[in-house]
């Protein structure tokens, strides 16, 4: 009995994954770019110099210098307080997106996974059908019907891009569902929203994490490329996204490069940053294996194949 | 015995994983003589199948390798990995654990066997290289060779499978054959015929074994040397009759003591009364699609009374599992009744079905599985006690920390995760959550069979303590007729979906009636060299001589 009780125990799993974040190049990188780009959109009531609305008769389309940090645009509005307060409206935009995603992936797939049969191919139908159809091209026509507003490019990004959620889920729940302890829970008895909650999502959200980090960024693409075509934030607010539409014309293009980089700049960051975090969870949440087989890879290995020499022949 | 020169010779073996802050291996050293067969045992995590894997260049990239070895004079350690290359597979076979995993799917035996003979005979033609394929098929025992070339590895049962990896691990020639557990995923009759199959191919081509196993009975089958492993370093070194008989190190007596069946037998009396559960006629059948079904338990009779200990055995596919699920009501039965505490425990009658429910614990087999890794064991055991008691939080908490010291765990732990638990400790806490609500059945499919022997030991006797105190019945599913030997008072044997025999535990396994129970006692090794080279000889039809 002693024995048992000496034998060591395994690393504090909680502690050990949030270390091991820390220790990760690609999470620090992505932690501090997102929270610097994060505190200058939300602090930007303090730092912006201008409103984002107020335009300056005197100094329409100026480059960037004289009190206007990156320049104004072609009706005289500060683009650098424009792109904080676009900011706010792209973040939000993304995230509440993702959390569309979540509520009708993370139903449909945890029905799908846990139910199986028939419910499970009512909802992968259903998933296939909302993936068949090209995102631009039915986003732009509910757009174009519902008119462009934030809450319709959040609703609509979500109805759209949650199908990969509900994969997901679905096919955690498959493999979790035949694990002993969920089979030990069905056998006591525990009901079924307990087993979805207690036992099959708890599991299942290290996948789901990374799944709805990497949503973000895609949600801020695809607000920007809506906004870009019109069909998205609807100026006079600003968004990233509707900053970038100044770059349709081709002389900004060519002579007002503070018109468009910095907002294209900004999304670049901002997306890339969030895919730093996506792969360190993902590096940490969700573990491979270990290193390869050091013999099996080796170049020099494969060259050298030197002829055996079979020694001492016996038998 | 002829002099043995060393074939292998390994020295102060060191090996560190990655992320590690301690050695797998520290500093062991050993040889493997020609035409030897050397065991190395131990328990998991004691570094076994790491030196063996060390030994033919395959750790991991990332681990850190010390020491030195020789194979045959030339060094493979520190070597660089192309001469590693040459050695492995031509002078070095190796075998692993789970044949359905080492053969590629997609392609047929005779494709791979051909591969594996193209690269070690560059010479053989097409033709010759065929005919090589079936006799090497034909020395590990299979059935028309020429025929099998043409299967794939789903076609072919487990057994087969071995022993084709092992015609593969042959088509080299190799002097030396390193087998990592080649027989713990199989079946015990399989595994005799395997043994056997080594046994001889060391006999006639006097080819080393380095043989890598937890399983005391396959060392007294096989083994004529034996290593003793325990945290990395070699404990006990001797000739295997040595080993048993009179083991010098402390730990090698402890494994020995654990072993089952060495210990005395089952010794609780049951209740002769009304029988807890009755199992008449039980049916089950897995849909496999578009409506077709496929029946996998054929009309199983049997009972169970109160404070008794059922063994329920048989081989893989016996389906033994699944009526162990279905009495869970994890699965539905076809057809047949289940009466449990003098109620119908069938689908025809839901509402009783809620409230007999609890009166059913269960213990999985796997440790790692059996526990929400998520939930503290506090949680897990407080599971049942929340769903069908009302408890305050005080008496919620007092009541499972009670449970958890039954289980013999510390109190304190009550706030610790799976991960933080091995494996023995595991099951303790899947006990205790069975037996949280007092239940009149415990069914507990094969709860040990993925432990060491030791914690095994402990776990049984916890079982049997557990049951004393609180006279539960158990249905013990397992395919370890030792295990079944100590622990159950009845025994069923089950094959194929259907009993073959059912009776006391001692007029079944010591004296049985069906030729499939007394083949299946016959298979299981025993600890005992000199009794498993006696079968032997009765088995293949030796002179005794051989083994004066």
């Amino acid at each position: 009995m002693t024995e048992t009780l000496s034998h060591s125990t395994g690393p504090r799993a909680a502690g050990g994954s949030l270390r091991r974040l820390l220790q990760d190049p690609f999470f620090v990188i992505g932690a501090a770019g997102l929270s610097v780009l994060l505190l200058l959109t939300l602090l930007a009531p303090w730092i912006a110099p201008f409103s984002p609305d107020e335009g300056d008769l005197f100094s329409i389309e100026a480059p960037p210098g004289d009190g206007h940090l990156l320049g104004t645009d072609e009706i005289g509005r500060d683009v650098f307080s424009r792109l904080l307060y676009g900011g706010q409206v792209s973040v939000l935009i993304g995230l509440s997106a993702v959390a569309v995603q979540l509520v009708i992936g993370i139903s449909l797939g945890a029905i799908a996974g846990y139910f199986g049969g028939l419910a499970d191919a009512i909802v992968m139908r259903l998933t296939e059908i909302v993936m068949c159809f090209p995102f631009y091209a039915i986003a732009i026509t509910l757009a174009a019907i519902f008119g462009a507003s934030v809450w319709n490019v959040i609703l609509i990004i979500g109805i759209l891009h949650w199908t990969g959620l509900a994969r997901l889920v679905r096919g955690e729940f498959l493999s979790l569902r035949e694990r002993d302890f969920v089979r030990a829970a069905r056998s006591i008895g525990v009901s079924r929203t307990r087993i979805i909650f207690r036992h099959l999502l708890r599991n299942a959200s290290g996948p789901i994490l990374v799944y709805a980090t990497l949503a973000v960024a895609n949600g801020i693409l695809a607000e920007a490329a809506l906004s870009f075509l019109g069909l998205g934030v609807r100026q006079p607010q600003a968004s990233w996204g509707n900053m970038l539409s100044a770059a349709q014309s081709m002389r900004v293009l060519s002579y007002q490069w503070w018109l468009w980089i910095p907002p294209g700049a900004a999304i670049v960051l901002m997306v890339l940053s969030i895919n730093f975090l996506g792969e360190a969870f993902q590096r940490v949440l969700n573990r491979r294996p270990a290193a390869p087989v050091a013999d099996l890879v080796s170049r020099r290995g494969w060259r050298a194949r030197l002829p055996v020499t079979k020694g001492s022949e016996n038998g | 015995m002829p002099e043995l020169t060393p074939l292998m010779c390994v020295k102060d073996l060191d090996i560190r994983f990655a992320g590690s802050s301690s050695s797998a291996v520290r500093g062991i050293s050993f040889t493997v003589g020609r035409g030897e067969i050397v065991a190395l045992v131990g328990e998991s995590g004691s570094g076994k199948s790491a030196t063996a894997l060390a030994l033919t260049g395959l750790l991991p990239g990332d681990a850190q390798v010390g020491g030195e070895a020789r194979f045959d004079g030339t060094p493979l350690l520190p070597g660089n990995a192309a001469q590693r290359n040459a050695f492995r597979g031509r002078r070095v076979g190796m075998v692993f654990q789970d044949p359905a995993a080492a053969l590629d799917p997609v392609f047929t035996i005779g494709w791979q066997l051909d591969e594996t003979l193209r690269r070690h005979h560059p010479a053989l033609d097409r033709k010759g290289r065929r005919d090589r394929a079936i006799s090497l098929l034909e020395a590990v025992g299979i059935p028309e060779p020429a025929d099998r070339l043409r299967r794939f590895p789903n076609q072919m049962s487990g057994g087969q499978l071995q022993r084709v990896v092992i015609a593969l691990a042959l088509a080299g020639e190799p002097d030396l054959l390193i087998a990592d557990e080649p027989t713990t995923a199989l079946d015990v009759t399989v595994q005799q015929g395997l043994l056997d199959l080594l046994w001889r191919l060391n006999r006639d081509r006097g080819m080393a074994i380095l043989l890598i196993t937890h399983d005391m009975g396959v060392v007294a089958d096989l083994a004529q040397r034996v290593l003793v492993m325990r945290h990395g370093v070699i404990v006990e070194t001797g000739d295997v009759r040595e080993i048993f008989q009179a083991p010098r190190a402390a730990y090698t007596r402890a494994l020995l003591a654990a072993l089952p069946g060495r210990a005395g037998s089952a010794t609780a009396q049951a209740d002769i009364s009304a029988p807890v559960l009755t199992v008449d006629g039980l049916r089950i059948a897995y849909s496999s699609g578009f409506g077709r079904r496929n029946e996998v338990v054929h009309g199983v009779s049997f009972d169970i009374h109160a404070g008794e200990f059922v063994g329920l055995v048989g081989e893989s596919g016996s389906g033994k599992s699944t009526i162990g699920s279905c009495l869970l009501g994890l699965i539905a039965s076809t057809a047949g009744r289940i009466t449990f505490d003098g109620k119908d425990l069938g689908r025809r009658a839901p509402g009783d079905v809620a409230a007999l429910r609890p009166q059913i614990g269960a213990v999985f087999q796997n440790p790692m599985g059996s526990l929400n890794p998520r939930l503290t064991i506090a949680e897990s055991i407080a599971e049942p006690l929340r769903t069908h008691r009302r408890l305050d939080a005080l008496a919620l908490r007092r009541k499972v920390d009670r449970l958890i010291g039954n289980v013999q765990l510390p109190k304190g732990w009550r706030d610790r995760l799976p991960a933080e638990l091995s494996g023995g400790q595991r099951q303790r806490v899947a006990i205790a959550r069975a037996l949280a609500l007092d239940p009149l059945l415990l069914i507990s499919d094969e709860p040990t069979s993925a432990l060491d022997v030791s914690v095994q030991a402990e776990i049984l006797d916890l079982l049997r303590q557990l049951q004393q105190e609180t006279r539960f019945a158990c249905l013990f599913i397992s395919h370890d007729l030792a295990v079944v030997r100590q622990l159950c008072q009845r025994v069923v044997v089950l094959r194929a979906g259907v009993v073959v025999e059912a009776d006391r535990t001692s007029r079944v396994l010591d004296a049985p009636q069906e030729p499939y129970t007394r083949n299946l006692v016959a298979s299981a090794p025993l600890p005992d060299p000199q009794r498993q080279a006696e079968k032997r000889a009765v088995r293949l039809g030796l002179r005794r001589e051989v083994f004066a």
